[in-house]
């Protein structure tokens, strides 16, 4: 069964960009949420993680701060 | 063997494989990133070719270029140590892994240089940031403090100009020391304070930042801002390197070949003491790197 993520992302972030395409090249669906434009979600993106750096990863329900290749791996199950 | 292991993928680095590339070296790329401070850059209109694109374009194209050659990388890997290890050069990585190759350019950049006051590690990334470009979005609407009146302070007041509540720019030196273009920008605007000779003594916060301290002519004050951008210059990504000539800085010590002090060993762009530090320079001193590689590899035949 997929899992169900989210990335908490802002357009102009090098590593938000390589997180997504690191998802795209792995064929993960995912949703992702430009928090730079959505203070609602940025608040949800503070509230989830305890930090405001960007990405955040929301795997099932795991968060991921920053663009960690293993953890993302691990959370993934690839 | 490798003919040549390439540390980091910034401008000088990644220029520096397009070369070998196109001369056929059988080689490697070993990075942290791609881009390297170019992908933390806003605006830049000053790469010839470009009258304007941002860090990140500017990296796309960078990296697309690269993979054109189908250059063999490996991001997402720091070196621990460098050094000659007989007639090669051999190198370890933070996860164990050991390689050795005949030559090796080094472009591992610099990184961002730390206040060191307290609060600073407990709010990294709880309002306090190194990369105005990536995070000054979450800051719309809210007073932020940007420290450093250099180019890279002056380039995160403009972006947060557009966005942020109010900008305090505060800045050690008497007066501020980017381009002028970009002074007058940030002087004209209603929404910065400039605060000269004023230096930085503590964050402080709850969950998330609330202000900043600091002393200006011996006066402590404090602000109450949500955001801190800590833009004050950067430190050398050298220290894994073993045995070569460093200056005072840590630079890597270079001459006009982009030869190190040990044979075999070159190095470009930021991380050396060349003079300047800009995308362009960086660029054609990786290009010169690998062209000087490729002749002392021709010379080793």
């Amino acid at each position: 069964m997929s899992k169900k993520v989210t990335v908490y992302s802002t357009p102009t972030c090098p590593y938000c960009v390589r997180a997504k395409q690191f998802l795209k090249e792995n064929n993960i669906e995912f949703e992702d949420i430009d928090v730079s434009t959505d203070d609602v979600k940025a608040q949800e993106m503070m509230s989830k993680s305890g930090q405001m750096g960007v990405p955040v990863l929301d795997i099932d329900g795991q968060i991921i701060v920053g663009f960690e290749r293993g953890k993302i791996k691990e959370a993934l199950g690839i | 063997m490798y003919d040549l292991i390439i540390i980091g993928a910034g401008p000088a680095g990644i220029t520096a494989s397009v070369y070998a590339a196109r001369k056929r070296l059988n080689f490697m790329v070993i990075t942290k990133d791609i881009g390297g401070q170019t992908a933390w850059s806003g605006d830049i209109e000053n790469y010839t070719g470009y009258q304007f694109i941002t860090g990140p374009e500017l990296t796309v194209k960078f990296e697309e270029h690269m993979r054109r050659y189908n250059v063999q990388m490996r991001e997402d890997e720091e070196i621990i140590k460098l050094q000659k290890m007989g007639s090669s050069v051999w190198l370890k990585t933070a996860k164990g892994e050991e390689c050795e190759a005949k030559t090796a350019i080094i472009a591992s950049g610099k990184t961002s240089r730390e206040l060191n006051v307290p609060g600073e590690k407990e709010f990294k990334n709880r309002g306090l940031t190194y990369c105005a470009t990536c995070d000054a979005p979450l800051f719309a609407g809210k007073e932020v403090a940007v420290i450093g009146g250099g180019n890279s302070g002056l380039d995160a007041a403009l972006q947060l100009m557009k966005i942020a509540k109010h900008i305090y720019l505060i800045n050690i030196t008497p007066s501020l020391t980017g381009d002028p273009i970009m002074q007058e920008k940030v002087s004209e605007s209603e929404l910065v304070t400039v605060m000269n000779y004023t230096k930085v003594t503590s964050v402080f916060g709850d969950k998330f930042v609330t202000g900043v301290r600091v002393k200006r002519e011996e006066k402590d004050e404090m602000l109450k801002v949500q955001g801190i951008f800590v833009e004050i210059g950067l430190v050398p990504n050298s220290k894994f390197v073993e045995g070569v000539e460093k200056n005072e800085w840590g630079e890597i010590k270079v001459n006009p070949y982009n030869e190190t002090n040990v044979l075999g060993i070159f190095a470009a762009g930021d991380v050396t003491d060349v003079p300047e530090k800009q995308i362009v320079i960086a660029a054609g001193e990786g290009s010169k790197a690998a062209l000087g590689v490729f002749k002392y590899l021709n010379h080793l035949r």
